[in-house]
């Protein structure tokens, strides 16, 4: 039964995984992730890893790809077109690359002087992998990691905000922010003003232009 | 199973979401391919908990799940940020840093 359930979920897994990397339009990608994640937890619960498989259901399978689905509908799901460079060849060397890391690894596995390698794992004890075990863990053991992980999501949160805001993350022109701006706001009647005009900037209408003969600015004013 | 079925699994899903990082050209969907390989690392991590009888792999594994969840985050707010400035979607487009 339990080899069953690792190869359906494990084919499910690696099926939606390939359909995360051909399928063409982004918004079937993203649902062949969440079905590829749901199978994942299905392998995280073969392994007894309970609390980790719902957090992936809950926090991945829902949360983040609700995210990803509301930029895809924000971004407009665009298929890719081919170019004229883009030919078979970079794919294909692309594809050997990965097949070459994949008999790497799996030479590294197989070649393991792991002698646990081959069973099914150390004996189950009760309360493996509960929420109980995984927040003890949590709250004595790596209790800085925890801590530093509740400050990367703070700076991560603002950091979003700042890039996705509505002026735009990388603005055209830098915003240019003066003291004097709160101390003289415009229209006071101050020197500058009177030779700049009301911005503070010299006002083009004015200043006597250098390859204009004087008398043409005499004869303006 | 033995925990060497779970590990080839992961290897699998690992080079999958490798080659797609290297043949898509759409930032979207390569977030979601390094999303796949953090997930096979998940596997790993999982499985050799689960073969020490320990629970500090998944820790660990939770951990890497708060990591991916910060880059998706960076990464979407980056993809919108373009979309304002009507620059293209398009990692092939976007060479500016290239050199």
């Amino acid at each position: 039964m339990a080899e069953l359930f690792f190869f359906l979920t494990a084919i499910v897994a690696i099926a939606g995984a390939i359909g995360v990397v051909a399928l063409r339009n982004p918004f079937f990608s993203v649902l062949a992730l969440v079905c590829h994640l749901l199978a994942l937890a299905g392998l995280f619960l073969l392994l007894r890893a309970e609390f980790v498989a719902f957090a992936q259901v809950i926090v991945y399978a829902g949360a983040v790809m609700v995210l990803y689905v509301f930029v895809v509908g924000y971004i407009g799901g665009t298929a890719e077109q081919l170019k004229a460079w883009d030919g078979p060849s970079h794919r294909g060397i692309a594809i050997v690359f990965a097949a070459l890391v994949f008999v790497e690894l799996a030479i590294a596995i197989l070649g393991s002087s792991l002698k646990a390698l081959g069973t099914d794992g150390a004996a189950y004890e009760p309360g493996f992998g509960s929420p109980a075990q995984i927040g003890e863990l949590l709250l004595t053991r790596f209790l800085f990691v925890f801590e530093a992980a509740s400050l990367l999501l703070l700076i991560a949160a603002v950091g979003a905000v700042v890039l996705a805001r509505r002026r735009g993350g990388i603005h055209d022109e830098p915003q240019r922010v003066a003291v004097s701006d709160f101390l003289l706001p415009p229209g006071v009647g101050t020197m500058a003003e009177a030779v700049g005009g009301p911005d503070g900037r010299p006002n083009p209408t004015l200043t006597p232009r250098r390859e204009e003969p004087a008398e043409l600015e005499g004869g303006q004013r | 199973m033995t925990i060497e079925w779970y590990l080839v699994v992961s290897a699998l899903i690992f080079c999958i979401g490798a080659a797609g990082v290297l043949t898509r050209r759409n930032p979207l969907v390569i977030l979601l391919c390094l999303e796949l390989m953090l997930n096979a690392g998940n596997l790993a991590l999982i499985a050799f908990s689960r073969m020490w009888g320990n629970g500090d792999g998944q820790v660990f594994a939770i951990v890497v799940m708060v990591v991916a969840a910060c880059e998706v985050v960076i990464g979407l707010g980056l993809i919108v940020a373009l979309y304002r400035r009507r620059l293209p979607i398009d990692v092939d487009d976007l060479r500016e840093l290239h050199g």
